[in-house]
């Protein structure tokens, strides 16, 4: 009896302070929303309002405007596109060389590809990389914004640890069968794979969208730009620092990267985990 | 025979991709750095070592390495161990423990540009609302984003709190790794919480914490360029510019390109320790699992 009273109070006092506590992680995002939606009288209003005393929309009007947020969200959107499928499909094809094969040469090519892991190229390098674009005439164009960003090893390795655990019967089954190597990867291990490619491609779009180094050094014409940039230009723009303006902004740029992780979570978390942690 | 040839075929594309884009600029580094700063072009591996020095005798530079160096030592260090407690909480059975976690995975969609300009806001002396806490319970108008070190703290929260979703999904994983089992036989032998946790959980999970330090440290290192950028621009003076924001402050605002090739090779250096640490440790960090 005196064990499950302690267990109800344990419980309570958890339960309190996971609510406590994801009130302050959010609390960024949940005032970023309620001041979105504050006028520009209201924002400099002291003490300041938690909730607005309007639904005024005004915000995200002129941050759209102001900042031509139609075409930067295009532009994210096809670099995004681009980025996902290139990382996921070669992540695919070279994941799946490292797991079902043995051949010469495979664990110093592995190591080539793991050592990168560790060096952001467009960081890093950028210097290199930057006239690497300049002599191929590739600033302001999609081909700077996507193509050194293509293939990656942590796709790789997200679908190498994937394709380990599906059962070596299976590969034989359909050596029996007289089904190729590549038969059997798009008939039937892709198919199985369903779910961890969804979540690697989750994860490569979300990459993708949240790119900020390279973009603002690839690209400098308004129409080539992309989302965070914008946020950039949008705290340049509202030099009054007009916070309503910018959170609604920030909020609508946030927005695909966030409703895509909630919407697929699960596949997310599963995803990023098998790399990390039997890697 | 054809067949001896499908694993290279499949590797093709990922090789060509990080060879163009990754090892080829890696060289082209190092030549450039050299290149640069020699009139004559003759002897370049000297030249490039004098470079290596003129950079480690300004005292500018290492103000910035020891900037990066704090920088990445607390948010890191601090980081973490708030993600871990969050990822016990979220360990516990209590009711709506599925949409505790989805939220507080949540940060981990967020870019470090949003994450620059939602503290920025939160921050702002006339309508952030932590000022108006500061000035309400303390009485007091810390300039968070203009002053040192506040400036270096204000970029430490926003990354920290960036951090949180990616270090909390595998803080989770690793605990929920650990057999049941083992807390069961402690408890029969009358270990407490607090024992359970120094004595199971946290050198069970020192593998993942491991894997963690390390992409934190590239994290905080390179990613932080966006919130940086949004939030200080490396002021006030120099004293929030981090390695990564000098390199792009040479190369593309100043124009030093070979300067700022100088600094990618250092960067370079410093990476190849970690992945050298890497390596030569995870096999022993490993053994835990």
């Amino acid at each position: 009896m005196k064990r499950r009273q302690r267990k109800i109070i344990r419980t309570i006092v958890v339960e309190i302070a996971l609510i406590a506590i994801s009130f302050v992680v959010l609390m960024p995002i949940l005032l970023a929303l309620t001041m979105s939606f504050k006028t520009s009288g209201e924002v400099f209003k002291y003490p300041p309002t938690i909730f607005p005393n309007s639904f005024y929309l005004g915000n995200y009007v002129r941050a759209f405007q102001s900042v031509h947020m139609g075409r930067l969200m295009l532009n994210s959107t096809i670099m995004a596109l681009i980025i996902m499928l290139g990382k996921t499909i070669f992540g695919i094809f070279s994941g799946y060389a490292f797991s079902n094969f043995k051949f010469k040469g495979s664990s110093v090519l592995f190591a080539l590809l793991f050592i990168t892991l560790f060096m952001p190229a467009e960081m890093i390098m950028i210097v290199p990389l930057f006239e690497m674009m300049k002599k191929f005439h590739w600033i302001n164009t999609y081909w700077a914004l996507t193509m050194p960003f293509l293939a990656s090893a942590t796709s790789t390795f997200l679908m190498r640890q994937h394709f380990m655990t599906v059962p070596k019967e299976l590969e034989d089954a359909a050596k029996i069968d007289g089904t190729g190597p590549m038969g059997f990867l798009f008939r039937i291990l892709i198919p199985l794979s369903k779910s961890t490619i969804g979540g690697v491609a989750v994860i490569n779009f979300v990459y993708a969208w949240n790119l900020y180094l390279w973009p603002l050094i690839v690209t400098n014409s308004d129409k080539m730009k992309t989302v965070q940039i914008g946020l950039r230009m949008l705290m340049n723009v509202e030099s009054a620092n007009d916070w309503g303006v910018i959170m609604a902004g920030t909020l609508m740029i946030l927005a695909p990267s966030l409703i895509l992780f909630f919407a697929i979570q699960k596949l997310f978390v599963q995803g990023i985990i098998t790399t990390g942690l039997k890697e | 025979m054809l067949k001896k040839w499908v694993p290279y075929l499949l590797l093709l594309p990922t090789f060509i991709i990080i060879g163009f884009f990754i090892y080829y600029p890696a060289i082209m580094t190092f030549k450039m750095s050299a290149y640069r700063v020699s009139p004559f072009g003759n002897k370049v591996i000297y030249i490039g070592l004098k470079n290596f020095h003129s950079l480690f005798s300004s005292q500018e530079y290492m103000q910035v390495l020891s900037t990066t160096l704090i920088f990445v030592a607390v948010t890191v260090g601090v980081g973490l161990a708030i993600s871990l407690l969050i990822a016990l909480l979220l360990n516990e059975k209590v009711p709506g423990i599925g949409v505790f976690r989805t939220l507080m995975f949540a940060p981990y969609a967020i870019s470090p540009a949003v994450a620059g300009t939602l503290w920025a806001f939160l921050l702002s002396p006339a309508a952030g609302y932590i000022s108006y806490i500061f000035l309400e319970f303390f009485g007091i108008q810390p300039q968070w984003l203009t002053s040192y070190p506040l400036a270096l703290v204000s970029i430490m929260m926003a990354t920290i709190w960036k951090n949180l979703g990616f270090n909390i999904i595998f803080f989770l994983a690793g605990i929920q790794s650990i057999p049941k089992s083992y807390y069961e036989a402690a408890t029969i032998d009358g270990a407490n919480a607090a024992k359970r946790l120094f004595k199971i959980t946290i050198p069970l999970v020192s593998p993942v914490t491991f894997y963690l330090v390390i992409m934190n440290i590239i994290f905080t290192t390179f990613s932080v360029f966006g919130t940086i950028d949004i939030m200080t621009q490396g002021g006030p003076g120099s004293t929030t510019t981090t390695l990564i924001y000098k390199l792009y402050r040479d190369g593309f605002v100043n124009y030093r390109t070979g300067l700022a090739s100088t600094e990618s090779i250092i960067l370079l250096i410093i990476m190849s320790v970690f992945t050298y640490i890497y390596f030569k440790f995870a096999q022993r960090a490993v053994h835990y699992q």
